[in-house]
């Protein structure tokens, strides 16, 4: 263990196309300076040990594990967390869809499967189902099922695609009981009380 | 907005009329009111909160299993740059646990440890890193004890003892045995008898968040504890107790936690210690575990051997039952004499059990305590008698879904162990998914390989009972109106990602007529909020859910008064809709809720109002009667399909159908959430998780240690490997619940393990009767087919065990009162025992001696 105060690095680190100074130990993670010293705490933390993608952020657009890497090697490199998503006050779509189904359920590994997602929709805008799933293998989420996720994702990805598609019924209201009339009308869809996507 | 408005019908006064009730949100899949700050990364966890002059604690956790504590030296530790002081045992003495009859946890171990990872030692420091130095550098000397791993062990081993209770000696925690009606005789007259034995294996939460706490002093006396815990309010006690504070002076904040399913619902020693360590220091201390510490905190599924004895008549008509349970407990008692009882109770209430024993008893084992997980102490039963009634079902030449069908047991009924139904939906959700999968077209004509399996499950909404003994109510709600037209609502209700902020900011709105942005909560704070008892039991839809109507109800009738008052119109022709109290009869005339709240805030004054829940009280009062009462249970349904590669053991399931009787969605889009969410657990604790643990080669010491404290190793299930789900909500309001609504956070994990292992026996013909299923097990069972063996996997053998004086309990239908024969004599016993108390005993003393509360 090093000592703590033994070394220290300071550099300059761009985080959601802002740039700022920051000093840190120089053995720190990209999640311990941007938690502790950006104060950005969007980005979370399950194992600090690279098993469960909490923690991913983009770096120069791909997903990384922010618990594996020094802050010391982000000189010059383009940092996105989940508090750079949003446009002014607006939703990004995969805000949007993830809120809407309630993908984001305790919402702790949601910042990192938002980071995934995007890394993935700006790659590949057209990825399917199984596509999505692979690019999300390594972020583990223990509330949804991962359903809902999944959903949400190819809701977000078609609206980004500029489909202007509702949420299905079935994602909304379950499938309909065999041998009942079945869910409200599934072009009601009256899922977003506030459409801020 | 205001050209719709009597597109409703006033709601009724009565909470029990509203069932059908077509609402502005109820019913509808509204954005959770947490949902924006959950996509941006704006919702606070509790290491995310930083204070001035924070700094950072750390506790030095035992590396032997089971030792007496002979030195704790900090000379190092205290020589490392930015210590700041350091706490022993001796600095907490006092116990503490959840349950009044188990106090047997300290914040930090006096004298001994009891597993690894139990806390000696406790080390402030400036910065969080020179912490982790600090408390590296603290060398503790111990005198190691022998190791107990097992029930069979423990039971085995009477001395050493891990814990000094109860009185009976040994390493037995608890032992209980109870019946009720003739089991001897059900069996004896039964054409076709079952004697299974299953194994369940323990596992754990797994929350994605690590346990954190924050301890901020406002005084020598006064603090506030921010944790991630599910139940503020018993934190907020054992806090009290420990600290030797008035309650007055402590307030918990349970922040946002990040995923509980029962492991944040004990008071944990790392928030007690802080606590100490903050008025020790004078300044705000900070603890987040890590990721290997939260599995030593657990208190997750208990590891269940279970025999179960059951017999049928030709017809299969179920007769009677003798089940006998064996808890591994770990170190501490935490939930586990409440989890013993459970193993049994729930078992009456989904078919009818005409005649029951159930035996069960939890050991002390020096591993991790278990407690609550999703399911608390019912899923290892369910598990061993869904599969035990396939099983049956085979033997009598019956379909599995019309053997079930045939026993349903009835709504309103009570059932042989005294548990009162409200209204049950399991027809329907077998009738769903039998449909929706073909059950009755593909079963048993799927290619070789492929099989479908179906089981059932039910659980409480709600504890009918609270953890200490008392007198008021469950869950409280308080909302404050002011002339701003806003609304605030305060509950001790603590959101653990379920989505009841959203039950209450719903319900509140659907009555008073306003949308959700115009609400404003305050939850978990136990400075603030009436007292909610936390996030545990499936209880705050329906508890908190309550509350929160009969506040609102009242609320609305205030401002109904002031504008009927101004409007000159009677009160009962006023709608609330659209942010506005208007005549039903000609809509134009009203007044903006805003104005409303003027008014009435004009006639009455500052405007409050309060609700509060009590559930009703349970028909059985014998001993052990205050586990499984509930004021209604959920119920649920599914069928799994499987495929199955005989040459490896290798299976997937491919598709999951899963009904649940939610009584009445508030909120559907949440509802199927909690569902899959529940699927998507269950499946791992049917696949591949396990709380394992192994001796360490001599070499290394032989201690028992955890054998993959790692999210990496601990197995879960990825995206990958969750199949497709098809899930139905079915409907069928309750009159206990709000609006109808039934608890769906735990149920439908219940039918899933089962499920899976009757797809794999319908797919390869063989029976595995434990869980995780692991491939090698459908490998040697296979094998054992071949050679002619019973085609099985599973525990061969239950042990000798005294599980005490049977109590005699005559069922309803026997015409029994609710009480036990045996009563006299137990009342007796009890009397001389009272550090042991039973709910029922100890209510009844209570009454006797008039006193309100007691811990």
């Amino acid at each position: 263990m090093p000592n703590a105060l033994s070394a220290f690095t300071s550099l300059l680190i761009e985080v959601n196309g802002e740039r700022r100074a920051v000093s840190f130990p120089t053995h720190h993670t990209l999640l311990e300076v941007l938690r502790e010293e950006c104060a950005l705490t969007g980005t979370k933390h399950g194992c600090e040990l690279g098993e469960c993608g909490t923690c991913a952020v983009l770096v120069d657009g791909r997903p990384v594990l922010s618990c594996l890497v020094l802050a010391a090697e982000m000189e010059g490199k383009r940092i996105e967390t989940v508090e750079g998503l949003t446009d002014g006050n607006e939703l990004h779509p995969l805000q949007a869809a993830l809120a809407d189904l309630g993908a984001a359920q305790c919402g702790y590994c949601t910042p990192g499967i938002l980071m995934a997602a995007k890394a993935l929709l700006d790659e590949e805008p057209e990825a399917d189902r199984k596509r999505i799933e692979q690019a999300l293998a390594g972020n583990l989420c223990r509330c949804t099922g991962y359903h809902k996720i999944v959903q949400g994702i190819e809701w977000a990805a078609a609206r980004m695609r500029g489909e202007d598609v509702a949420a299905p019924a079935d994602v909304l209201y379950g499938a309909p009981e065999p041998g009942s009339p079945g869910p409200p009308d599934s072009s009601s869809s009256e899922t977003t009380e506030r459409q801020d996507g | 907005m205001a050209s719709e408005p009597a597109r409703k019908s006033a709601p009724t006064r009565d909470p029990r009329e509203r069932t059908d009730f077509d609402g502005r949100y109820v019913g509808k899949p509204f954005r959770r009111v947490d949902g924006r700050a959950k996509v941006t990364g704006q919702t606070l966890f509790a290491d995310d909160l930083s204070f001035p002059r924070m700094c950072f604690m750390r506790l030095v956790r035992s590396t032997v299993p089971h030792a007496l504590i002979k030195q704790v030296d900090f000379s190092k530790a205290s020589e490392i740059e930015g210590f700041l002081g350091s706490l022993t045992g001796a600095d907490t003495p006092e116990p503490f646990g959840i349950l009044p009859v188990s106090q047997d946890e300290h914040a930090l171990c006096p004298d001994k440890v009891r597993m690894v990872g139990d806390p000696v030692a406790a080390v402030a420091a400036v910065t969080e890193d020179a912490a982790i130095e600090a408390a590296l550098a603290v060398e503790v000397e111990y005198q190691e004890l022998a190791t107990i791993a097992s029930v069979e062990e423990a039971l085995a081993t009477p001395e050493p003892r891990i814990h000094d209770y109860p009185k009976e000696g040994g390493n037995v925690h608890k032992a209980v045995s109870m019946e009720f009606g003739q089991v001897g005789e059900a069996l004896a007259g039964a054409d076709l008898v079952l004697d299974d034995l299953f194994f369940y294996e323990g596992n754990t939460h797994l929350p994605m968040e690590q346990h954190a706490a924050v301890a901020v002093p406002e005084d020598t006396d006064r603090i506030t504890l921010y944790s991630s815990t599910q139940t503020p309010h018993y934190v907020h006690r054992a806090l009290a107790k420990v600290l030797g504070l008035p309650p007055s002076r402590i307030r918990v904040v349970a922040c946002s936690n990040g995923g509980g399913f029962g492991g944040k619902s004990d008071p944990f020693n790392h928030e007690i210690a802080a606590a100490k360590m903050a008025l020790e220091l004078g300044r705000p201390v900070k603890i987040t575990l890590t990721r290997e510490e939260v599995f030593y905190c657990h208190r997750g599924r208990h590891p269940v051997l279970m025999s179960m004895k059951t017999g049928f008549a030709q017809d299969g008509t179920i007769l009677g039952q003798h089940l006998k349970t064996a808890l591994d407990g770990g170190a501490y008692g935490s939930y586990g004499v409440a989890s013993t009882y459970y193993t049994g109770a729930l078992q009456t209430v989904t078919y009818k059990l005409p005649a029951y024993r159930f035996d069960g008893v939890r050991t002390f084992t020096n591993k991790a305590p278990c407690g609550p997980k999703r399911g608390h102490g019912t899923p290892q039963p369910r598990f061993g008698w869904e599969v035990q009634l396939d099983k049956a079902a085979e033997k009598l030449g019956l379909d599995p879904a019309e053997l079930r069908l045939k026993n349903l047991e009835e709504a309103g009924r009570t059932t042989a162990n005294w548990l009162k139904l409200g209204t049950t939906g399991l027809e329907r959700c077998l009738r769903a998914v039998v449909e929706g999968s073909g059950w009755k077209k593909r079963r048993g004509k799927l290619p070789e390989g492929r099989g479908l399996g179906l089981a059932c499950g039910s659980y409480l909404c709600g504890a009918g009972l609270p953890i200490y003994w008392n007198h008021m109510p469950q869950s409280g709600v308080q909302i404050l109106l002011d002339r701003a037209g806003s609304v605030a609502v305060y509950c001790g209700e603590a959101e653990i990602g379920q989505g009841s902020d959203s039950v209450l900011a719903a319900i509140t709105a659907e009555v008073l007529g306003v949308e959700l942005a115009d609400i404003r909560l305050c939850v978990a704070d136990t400075g603030f909020t009436p007292v909610d008892l936390g996030s545990y039991s499936s209880r705050v839809t329906l508890m908190a859910g309550n509350a929160a109507l009969e506040a609102a109800e009242r609320a609305r009738e205030l401002l109904a008064q002031a504008v009927a008052e101004h409007l000159e119109i009677d009160k009962d022709r006023l709608v609330f809709s659209d942010n506005r109290v208007f005549d039903a009869g000609e809509p134009d005339t009203g007044l903006s809720f805003r104005e409303a709240c003027i008014a009435a805030e004009a006639k009455f004054g500052t405007l409050s109002t309060v609700g509060s829940y009590i559930p009703p009280r349970s028909p059985g009062k014998y001993r052990g009667a205050g586990v499984g009462p509930s004021p209604t249970y959920s119920y649920s349904a599914s069928v799994i399909e499987v495929e199955v590669d005989v040459e490896t053991g290798l299976y997937r399931p491919i598709h999951v159908w899963i009904a649940h009787d939610i009584g009445r969605s508030l909120n559907p889009v949440l509802v199927l959430g909690q569902v899959e969410g529940s699927v998507y657990m269950g499946l791992g604790e049917a696949m591949m998780e396990e709380q394992a643990y192994r001796r360490l080669p001599a070499k290394y010491s032989s201690s028992l240690v955890h054998k993959h404290p790692s999210m990496l190793e601990y197995k879960s299930p990825t995206f990958l490997e969750m199949p497709p789900v098809t899930s139905y909500l079915i409907e069928d309001p309750d009159p206990e619940g709000p609006y109808g609504a039934k608890e769906v956070g735990q149920g439908p994990l219940l039918p899933i393990m089962p499920a899976l292992a009757n797809a794999i026996h319908d797919a390869v013909g063989v029976r595995i009767d434990q869980v995780p299923i692991h491939p090698h097990m459908i490998l040697r069972a296979l094998a054992a087919k071949k050679t002619g063996r019973p085609a099985r996997f599973g525990p061969a053998g239950f042990p000798q065990v005294d599980f005490g004086g049977t109590l005699h309990v005559p069922t309803p239908d026997q015409g029994g009162d609710g009480r036990s024969i045996d009563d006299y004599r137990h009342k007796l016993r009890s009397g001389m025992r009272s550090a042991s108390g039973t709910m029922t005993t100890r209510e009844e003393a209570l009454q006797k001696h008039g006193k309100l509360t007691t811990d």
